[in-house]
């Protein structure tokens, strides 16, 4: 069983201390921002920004909404990016956690192909193509802690642990939630690690906060491989 | 806070007005979020729609500067639908009190009015005509009735007859419709057993009127009677983790440690000093816990000067500075000082004045008139740089500037005061950098320079010969001694409450200081803090008290003697039951017999004093209880409030700086007792076409203060990159303002350069018949930092007015105009 986040985004009041603690865990250098108009800051995800909280503001039902979603890597189940990059030197998963984990050795892929099969629009790459995104802090994971996001998270919007706890969480959770607000949903919980609740239309918070098909489709190369399973990472190694 | 951040979680509406708590106190919401999931009710009431207001069940927008006639309405709509806690406003407050014949009130000013013939404060009240009837015995007439046509509970009902839904809505901008849901929703919480909280912070200090919103709301507490019990309360979110601390030890210059008043000129001896600030009360059943004043002033004199203070010089009393009577030496008046070129040298410790002090431009005048200032802070800042500020030519500023590199907090032991009143040890983390000191180092060798300077020679020497200096261990400050020197110390042999104490034991607690020298203590409300049991501030248990309200009695320590609910005796009826059985914070349980009480015993939090119940199992009341608001002369929660500057009641008066002409509840326009600084840097402008916009101040969740530690910090200066002036889509269009274009903002006083945020979380306002627009700026930013100059402070734009009560300055609620650059 792997590890699995739960986000509920009804719970976030976008402090972002997530986005600053995932920083400073990784190390990550500040972008040059500039205030564009908006709290959000970065603008987008980046090589070195993993973890970024969107904000947007909408009207529902007459209603001012300022919707948070605080985006990062979904850990797929199955993963997409995986099965497409097919190296596992490069992009792996950890079958103590889950976690889909990208090394130095992402420059040696088409970066194209990994970042255009991905149906959440995660990866980013460096000038070199090398690619990164959010390791769902793997390496505090082994040595007993949380990411440093849900660390971090004051509200409880986050939470860590075993998947069948996690869902069990969010399953729960989406229930009490939908009282009040009957389009509350999770976000792809079957097929994601990183589980989100939402209480609104999923695309209100941002455009791929569900899975969208990758802009160059799932490539045949790819389609055969995951046919053949295992088989054909046998015959590959 | 009356609570403590933990206990928020118990609530059952929770009111976020005045501050943003989401943004500005993002852990409070950890506990926001447990009491909403329990069903709380989330209120947001704000001009503009902030990320609190994004996670409330009720957002009502408000313009800034109106929330006593928003909460006046309030009170309005609780009398009229009877939704008043009847027994415990009757019991408690001072509702039932009569009040003389010689108090009125007309068109917006109380009787006793008296304007001044010069600044700052504009006028005062002769305070004498809003006293109590009172009867042969010298205690306060009361009809608990609450029918007396001249008690408390009628005058107030008559005061805010005048709050109507259309009148308030027509000065607030507030919509009925959403006046009505927060009215209805908070009103709810004055049911027995639930309770409602109010978290507020710097939105409702800084106002001319600041004080009387807070009153506003304590009235509102205690109709409902949330005062005393979980889940309830008046709670301050302080704006740094330690500024309840350093208010309590005395930051502001009318209080010296434990809220004991400063001398004043007229205060000629001791003796005459603590006849004056003792209050006095005839009636048995008050405790008027003041009346031990002179106990905690001896022991505090005894704490300044040791044994060089004796019953003989009183205790050093004349050593101390006296200020002069009527006479304010606030924040504000310094700098005027300053300005005016009577105070020639400066300590600028741990602060940022040219960018954190309302009218900063002023400041930044003021502080070329110095001879000499000393920043002592982490970095070098705007303040200890303003020489070479924006506009300022180096060669023309005559001011030695010395910096001393103060360490930062976590680098050094000792103790800080939340919000919640807990005072809690911290070791330190890393080694001090370079050669910056922990300001107890910086301040003892300071001490120790200035007294060999007075050893031989000087103006008045004793204060400084005479002055106990003892707090280091081996040359280096001990925060130890310190923590010790406050609790307090028997200084001989003593025999109290049949208790021997030997001399140099500590003292227990503050029940045992005395009047006579043979206690010293620091600061009388830390008395229990450190103990011969030892450091109570570092304890860590996390093991719940028996209420299981989330107390943690054995976690840090709380002032007074670690009472975690203040006025906790309010949680329970006359006969000591809990108001809340569910969430309750104290109980009494001593034994019965034929219907009486017979032994004492409370349990749960400290009560607020170990007396007997009110009243007796069979009803009969009792002669040995005691009224429950045991720190106010006659026991009870003031709705009445005969001490404040500007009224018994809280009334709406405007900003001094305001979009409008006319005050729909009276025809005195502003606050008649308001501070006003008049020098050529004190310009204001009200209903002027130069600057048609309400502008307001703010924190963001991403930086600090003015910035000093968050500026500097990449991640942080990556989330929030730039000053901002937050707009409306109708002004930025008004104005052809596009979303993250660059503008002027500017007021009377000065300018600067923001980027436009242009968002649908603020709106036009509708007053009366005229479209008010209102925009904020954070004043987190400085020239200083960025390197490039680019970002100023908001406080060049903040006006010079301030509370009369406090002198906080008005930064919530001023005028401005927006243009492109």
């Amino acid at each position: 069983m792997s590890k699995a986040i739960f986000i509920d985004t009804t719970l976030c009041t976008a402090c972002r201390a997530c986005q600053v603690a995932c920083k400073q865990w990784h190390n990550l250098p500040a972008e040059e921002t500039v205030n564009r108009g908006s709290y959000q800051n970065p603008e987008d995800l980046s090589f070195s920004t993993y973890k970024l909280v969107r904000m947007n503001e909408e009207i529902i039902d007459n209603k001012l909404h300022w919707l948070f979603f605080a985006d990062q890597c979904r850990h797929c189940r199955d993963a997409p990016c995986l099965d497409t990059a097919f190296d596992e030197r490069a992009i792996y998963k950890d079958p103590l956690t889950g976690a889909i984990v990208y090394t130095a050795q992402t420059k040696r892929l088409n970066a194209d192909d990994i970042i255009d099969s991905c149906p959440y629009n995660i990866p980013r790459r460096a000038a070199d193509n090398t690619l990164a995104k959010c390791d769902m802090c793997n390496d505090r994971v082994h040595n007993g802690l949380k990411p440093a996001c849900v660390q971090t998270c004051p509200t409880g919007a986050m939470d860590f642990g075993e998947r069948d706890v996690m869902v069990a969480k969010a399953e729960k959770r989406v229930k009490q939630v939908q009282a009040t607000h009957p389009g509350a949903m999770l976000l792809d919980p079957d097929a994601v690690n990183v589980i989100y609740l939402v209480s609104q239309s999923p695309r209100l918070y941002w455009e791929f906060a569900m899975a969208q098909p990758g802009k160059g489709g799932l490539k045949r190369s790819v389609a055969l491989r995951k046919m053949a399973g295992p088989l054909a990472k046998l015959i590959n190694v | 806070m009356t609570n403590h951040w933990i206990d928020i979680k118990n609530s059952d509406c929770i009111l976020i007005m005045g501050s943003n708590a989401a943004e500005n106190h993002p852990v409070s919401f950890k506990y926001v979020t447990k009491a909403m999931e329990k069903g709380a009710t989330l209120i947001s009431v704000d001009p503009r729609f902030t990320r609190t207001s994004s996670r409330a069940d009720i957002f009502a927008p408000i313009r800034s500067g109106t929330d006593i006639a928003f909460l006046g309405g309030m009170i309005k709509y609780i009398l009229d639908k009877d939704l008043y806690n009847h027994e415990y406003t009757a019991a408690y407050t001072n509702a039932p009190f009569i009040v003389g014949k010689d108090y009125s009130f007309d068109n917006g000013l109380f009787s006793g009015y008296k304007a001044a013939e010069e600044g700052p404060g504009r006028g005062a009240y002769d305070k004498s005509q809003w006293a109590f009837d009172m009867d042969s015995n010298g205690v306060p007439r009361k009809d608990r009735t609450l029918k007396h046509d001249r008690c408390v509970f009628q005058l107030l009902k008559t005061h805010f007859q005048r709050y109507d839904l259309e009148t308030v809505s027509k000065v607030t901008g507030t919509s009925k419709d959403d006046l009505k849901r927060v009215y209805k929703s908070y009103a709810a919480s004055g049911a027995r057993g639930k309770a409602g909280t109010i978290m507020y912070a710097m939105g409702w200090t800084q106002h001319t009127v600041g004080t009387q919103n807070i009153r506003t709301m304590a009235i509102i507490q205690l109709l409902l009677g949330n005062m005393g019990v979980a889940g309830g309360g008046v709670n301050a979110l302080r704006g740094e983790s330690n500024v309840q601390g350093s208010t309590d030890h005395c930051l502001l210059w009318h209080i010296w440690p434990g809220y004991l008043k400063t001398a004043r000129a007229s205060n000629t001896s001791l003796e005459e000093y603590n006849k004056k600030w003792t209050p006095a009360s005839q009636d048995p059943l008050s405790a008027n816990w003041w009346q031990n004043y002179s106990k905690y002033s001896v022991s505090l004199l005894k704490s300044f000067f040791g044994e060089k203070a004796t019953k003989d010089n009183q205790f050093g009393y004349n050593w101390l500075p006296k200020v002069d009577d009527g006479k304010a030496y606030s924040w504000f008046d310094l700098f005027d000082a300053m300005y005016n070129k009577a105070i020639n040298g400066f300590f600028a410790w741990g602060q940022n004045p040219a960018c954190s002090g309302s009218n900063a431009g002023k400041i930044r005048k003021a502080m070329a008139n110095l001879d000499w200032m000393v920043n002592v802070n982490l970095f070098d800042n705007e303040t200890g740089s303003f020489w070479k500020g924006p506009g300022v030519d180096p060669a023309s500023v005559k001011t030695e500037v010395f910096m001393l590199p103060a360490c930062v907090s976590v680098e050094k032991e000792g103790s800080i005061t939340n919000s919640g009143r807990w005072m809690q040890w911290r070791y330190p983390g890393p080694a001090p950098k370079g050669n910056s000191l922990p300001d107890g180092d910086i301040i003892m060798q300071l001490g120790h320079k200035i007294k060999k300077e007075y050893k031989n020679s000087g103006t008045f020497p004793e204060p400084i010969r005479n002055l106990k200096w003892d707090y280091e261990t081996n040359g280096i400050y001990d925060p130890h001694k310190a923590a010790k020197e406050i609790n307090g110390y028997f200084v001989k042999d003593t025999v109290i409450k049949g208790k021997t104490f030997k001399k140099g034991t500590l003292v227990p607690s503050f029940a045992y200081l005395t009047a006579d020298g043979s206690t010293s203590s620091g600061n009388w409300l830390y008395c229990n803090s450190y103990t011969e049991k030892g450091n109570m501030s570092a304890r860590r248990s996390k093991t719940d008290a028996v209420n299981k309200i989330g107390l943690y009695p054995e976690f840090a320590w709380c002032w007074p003697v670690n009472r975690r609910i203040i006025y906790n005796r309010a949680s329970v009826d006359l006969k000591g039951h809990p108001w809340d059985k569910k969430d309750w914070v104290i109980r009494f349980e001593g034994e019965e017999k034929n219907g009486k009480y017979v032994t004492k015993k409370w349990t749960g939090d400290v009560p607020d004093g170990g007396w007997y119940p009110l009243e007796n199992p069979d009803g009969s009341k009792r002669d040995d209880a005691k009224h429950p608001f045991i720190m106010r002369k006659h026991g009870h929660g003031q709705i009445f409030g005969p001490g404040r500057a500007d009224g018994p009641f809280p009334e709406h008066y405007e900003p001094l700086e305001c979009p409008v002409e006319k005050n729909y509840f009276s025809s005195q326009m502003t606050n008649p007792t308001a501070a006003v600084y008049s020098t050529d840097a004190d310009a204001h402008a009200t209903c002027d076409p130069r600057f048609p916009f309400v502008g307001t101040t703010y924190r963001v969740s991403e930086h600090w203060q003015t910035g000093l530690m968050t500026r500097p910090q990449p991640w942080l200066m990556e989330l929030q990159p730039n000053v901002f002036v937050e707009m409306s889509e109708e002004l930025a269009k008004l104005r052809d303002i596009s979303n993250g274009e660059r503008v002027k903002v500017a007021s009377a006083r000065g300018s600067l350069e923001c980027t436009a945020v242009v968002t649908k979380r603020f709106r036009p306002f509708k007053i009366g018949y005229a479209t008010i627009h209102q925009v904020g700026i954070p004043w987190h930013y400085g020239w200083r930092w960025p390197a490039d100059g680019t970002e100023e402070s908001a406080n060049l734009l903040t006006p010079p007015a301030g509370d009369p009560n406090t002198r906080i300055p008005e930064t919530k609620a001023f005028m401005v105009n927006v243009t492109k650059l």
